[in-house]
C-alpha cells in the first residue's frame, strides 16, 4: 500500500516544471500582447499585426500547409501502421527505420531537402545526368511558390509522419484480436475489417496523433525558412521576424496568441469530431 | 539509504564547488555577434585574444539571442557579460545601458566612426572595433561580356544592367546575383547604394520621382538576376558554385570566394548612378555594459583590441578591416588584398557618395530596415505598383522617424528635429 497522496507527489515535479516554464512565460506573452510598456491596455498591437501587408499571406499559408500536410500524413501513417502490424518478421527493424526522421531536428530536415531541391542540388544534377534538362533550373524560386509549397510538404511528410505512425501502431496493438476473428467468421474482407473495426477502435489514438500533429503544423518554421526563405511567409516565421528583426515583442506576442487560438480551436474540433462515447470505450 | 544520502550530499558538494570555481575565475565574457562561423570564432580565441594579459571567454551568437541576453542582464541590473561586440545597428538600441568609454585611448582611430560611437550622446558609448563595406565581385568568365567601353572600376548602374542582360542572353541563364535571402543584407544595398546613387538621399527623398526611377531600374536589373536570389544570403557560395558570375555583397561574405580561388575572381567598386557612387561603410563596435562584473578588466580588453597588432590579427580572423591606421603586412589573405583595393578605388573615386549607417533610431533600427525590405518584396517580388508602394512605405518611414526623433544623416542634409520624409 502507498499513501493516497503519492500520485500527487509524483506529479508535483512535472506540474511545477510546467508552471514555471510554460504557464508563467505564457502569461507574460499574453500580457505583452495587450499591454503597452506604460501599462495601458490596448488592441493596437493586433491592429498593427492585422494591417501588416504580410499577415494575410502568412495566415493563409499556415492554414493551407496544415490542411495539405496533416490529412496526407494521417492516411499515410494509417497505411504504414497496417503494414507494420501485418508483418510477421522484421517488424521492429522496419519500425526503427521508419522513425529515423523523428530523431532529426526540423532545421536539419529542411536543409536535407534543400540539398535535394536547390539549383546545385541532387535533383537537378540527376535530371541533368539523365538528359532531361540542359542546365540546372532554379526550382525554389520566388516565382514558383507552388514548388516551394510542394517541397515543404514533402519535407514535412518525411520528417513528421513517424510521430503519427508510432502512436497509431501502439493504438492498433491495443485492439483485441477477437474482433477481427469474429469479423472473419462472418466473412468480412480486409477493407471492411479496416473500416468497421480498426478505424473506430483507433479513434482515441487518432485523436492524440492528430492533435499533436495539427499543433506542430501550425508551428511550422525551420523547414519553411530553409526551403522558402521569405518567399513563403508563415505565422511562426513572422513571430521570429517581429521579435528579432523588428524588435517589437508586443506584435510578436499578438502573433503568438493567434497561433494559440487556432491551435486551441483545432484541438477542440478534433476532440469533438473523434470523440468516443463513454459506453463504447474498451 | 544512508549511503545514498551520502552520495547525494557528495554530489551536491561537488556541484557547489564547481559553481564556486566558475564564479571565482576572472574571465572576461566577450559577447559578440561577429565572428560567428566556427573557424572565425576559433581564430578569434587562438590568434586574437590569446595575447591578452587576462583570460577571455569569446562567445559569438546570433543577433536575437545576443540581444535577449544583454536585455535580460540590464533588466536584472547585474550580469556576467564583460565586453559587447556588435554592429553599430545593434549597439544603438542599448545606448542607455552602455558605460562611457571616453577614458580609453583612441589614437589613430577613424574620427567619423568615433562620432558614430557616441550614438548621439556626449559619451563614447562604443569604440569602433573593425569595419567593412559592400563591394562587387565577378567571375573572370563574366568579363568578356562587359559592355563595350565600360571600365569595371567605374561602372554605372546602366552599364551593370546591360552587362547582366548580355550575360543572361549569351549564357542562357541570368548570371547576376543579389543577396536577397532571409539573412541577406539587401536592405543595405537600397539604403547605402541605390538611394544615394539615384536620389542623393536615404530618407528624405524616399518617395521622390528619382526614387521611383531607381526602383524601376532595379526591377530591370532584377529581370536579369538569378531567380534563386531570394534564397541567397552569402554570395561567396553562389560565386563558388558558379550559379552566379557577378554579385554584390558584404566584403566578409565574399571573402571565401576570393580566398579559395583568387585567380578566378575580381573585386570591384559598386556602380554609380545619376547622383554619384553611393556606398555604405559598416562599423562594428565594442562596448562595455553598465553591468560588467569587472569594469577595469573589460576596458583593458577594449584597449587591447585597438592595438595595431591585434587589429591585424582580427583582420586575418574575420576579414573585417582595422579602424586604426596600420601598415598591413604583405602576407595578408587574397580576400584582404582584393577587397582592400576595390574599397580604396570606391571610396577614392571622384563621384563617391557615402551613405552612413542610421543614427539615433534606437530599437527602431529593425523597422527602418523593414521599410526598405518590404518595398523590395512588394515592388520587385510581388510586382506591386512602384508609386503606391513607395507612398505606403513612406508613411511607415515617416512614422518611425518621428517616433525616434532622429535627425538626418549623410547623404541627407542635416535637419532640425526628426528627419523629414517628403
Amino acid at each position: 500500500m502507498y499513501p493516497r497522496s503519492l500520485p500527487y507527489l509524483l506529479l508535483l515535479p512535472s506540474t511545477l516544471f510546467l508552471c514555471v516554464f510554460f504557464l508563467y512565460p505564457f502569461g507574460l506573452v499574453a500580457w505583452q500582447a495587450f499591454v503597452t510598456d506604460t501599462g495601458q491596455f490596448t488592441s493596437e498591437f493586433f491592429v498593427e499585426m492585422k494591417s501588416h501587408w504580410k499577415f494575410n499571406t502568412a495566415f493563409t499559408n499556415t492554414i493551407l500547409l496544415a490542411l495539405a500536410v496533416v490529412p496526407f500524413q494521417v492516411c499515410l501513417a494509417l497505411y504504414m501502421a497496417t503494414l507494420v502490424n501485418g508483418m510477421k518478421r522484421g517488424r521492429d527493424l522496419i519500425l526503427y527505420i521508419w522513425t529515423i526522421p523523428l530523431g532529426i531536428s526540423d532545421l536539419a530536415a529542411g536543409i536535407i531537402w534543400l540539398a535535394i531541391f536547390e539549383q546545385t542540388g541532387f535533383l537537378n544534377s540527376m535530371m541533368q545526368g539523365m538528359g532531361f534538362i540542359d542546365q540546372p533550373v532554379s526550382l525554389l524560386s520566388y516565382q514558383n511558390t507552388g514548388m516551394i509549397f510542394l517541397a515543404i510538404l514533402l519535407a514535412e511528410v518525411w520528417r513528421a509522419t513517424a510521430i503519427v505512425l508510432v502512436i497509431l501502431v501502439a493504438g492498433m496493438g491495443l485492439i483485441p484480436k477477437e474482433y477481427y476473428e469474429a469479423a472473419e467468421v462472418f466473412g468480412a474482407g480486409r477493407w471492411k475489417r479496416f473500416t468497421k473495426i480498426t478505424l473506430p477502435m483507433l479513434k482515441p489514438s487518432l485523436q492524440t496523433a492528430m492533435i499533436l500533429r495539427v499543433i506542430m503544423a501550425f508551428e511550422v518554421f525551420a523547414v519553411v525558412v530553409a526551403l522558402g526563405g521569405t518567399n513563403l511567409p508563415v505565422l511562426m516565421g513572422e513571430i521570429y521576424t517581429w521579435q528579432f528583426d523588428l524588435q517589437d515583442a508586443n506584435v510578436a506576442a499578438a502573433y503568438a496568441l493567434v497561433i494559440l487560438l487556432i491551435s486551441i480551436s483545432c484541438t477542440l474540433l478534433i476532440m469533438w469530431g473523434l470523440r468516443t462515447p463513454k459506453e463504447a470505450r474498451v | 539509504m544512508i549511503i545514498k544520502k551520502n552520495t547525494l550530499a557528495a554530489a551536491l558538494a561537488t556541484g557547489i564547488t564547481l559553481l564556486a570555481a566558475g564564479a571565482a575565475s576572472a574571465e572576461v565574457l566577450f559577447w559578440s555577434t561577429q565572428a560567428r562561423p566556427v573557424e572565425e570564432a576559433q581564430a578569434m580565441r587562438d590568434q586574437v585574444l590569446s595575447g591578452f594579459s587576462g583570460d577571455v571567454d569569446f562567445q559569438p551568437s546570433e543577433n536575437g539571442p545576443w540581444l535577449t541576453r544583454v536585455d535580460a542582464e540590464t533588466q536584472a541590473g547585474s550580469g556576467k557579460i564583460g565586453v559587447l561586440g556588435s554592429l553599430h545597428g545593434n549597439l544603438i538600441s542599448l545606448s542607455d545601458n552602455l558605460a562611457d568609454m571616453s577614458d580609453i585611448g583612441v589614437d589613430g582611430v577613424n574620427s567619423a566612426f568615433l562620432e558614430l560611437g557616441k550614438l548621439g550622446t556626449d559619451q563614447q558609448k562604443y569604440i569602433p572595433w573593425m569595419q567593412a563595406t559592400y563591394i562587387m565581385a565577378a567571375n573572370k568568365k563574366a568579363l568578356e561580356h562587359l559592355p563595350e567601353g565600360a571600365d569595371i572600376n567605374a561602372l554605372s548602374y546602366d552599364q551593370l544592367i546591360e552587362w547582366a542582360k548580355t550575360m543572361a542572353e549569351k549564357t542562357g541563364s541570368p548570371k547576376f546575383g543579389f543577396p536577397a535571402g532571409p539573412k541577406g543584407l539587401k536592405h543595405r544595398f537600397f539604403q547605402g547604394y541605390m538611394y544615394p546613387s539615384y536620389t542623393n538621399s536615404m530618407v528624405t527623398k524616399f518617395r521622390s520621382p528619382e526614387a521611383e526611377l531607381a526602383w524601376n531600374k532595379f526591377k530591370e536589373l532584377w529581370s536579369y538576376t538569378n531567380p534563386g536570389s531570394p534564397n541567397f544570403s552569402f554570395m561567396q557560395e553562389q560565386l563558388l558554385t558558379e550559379e552566379v558570375w557577378v554579385a554584390f555583397d558584404h566584403t566578409a561574405r565574399l571573402a571565401d570566394a576570393f580566398n579559395t580561388r583568387p585567380d578566378d575572381f575580381v573585386a570591384f567598386p559598386a556602380p554609380a548612378g545619376p547622383t554619384g557612387r553611393g556606398f555604405m561603410p559598416v562599423v562594428v563596435g565594442i562596448a562595455v555594459p553598465d553591468t560588467a562584473p569587472d569594469m577595469a578588466e573589460s576596458k583593458a580588453l577594449v584597449s587591447y583590441l585597438l592595438e595595431p597588432a591585434t587589429q591585424i590579427e582580427t583582420l586575418r580572423a574575420t576579414n573585417f578591416f582595422p579602424v586604426v591606421d596600420v601598415e598591413l603586412p604583405d602576407d595578408m589573405p587574397a580576400a584582404v588584398r582584393m577587397s582592400g583595393a576595390a574599397i580604396a578605388t570606391m571610396s577614392g573615386s571622384a563621384d563617391a557618395n557615402p551613405g552612413l549607417l542610421p543614427v539615433g533610431l534606437g530599437d527602431l533600427g529593425g523597422k527602418f530596415n523593414a521599410v526598405y525590405v518590404d518595398s523590395f518584396e512588394r515592388i520587385v517580388l510581388a510586382g506591386q505598383d512602384v508609386r503606391t508602394v513607395l507612398d505606403d512605405q513612406a508613411d511607415a518611414l515617416r512614422k518611425l522617424m518621428e517616433e525616434a526623433g532622429a535627425p538626418c544623416w549623410a547623404p541627407d542634409v542635416a535637419s532640425e528635429g526628426a528627419c523629414p520624409v517628403d
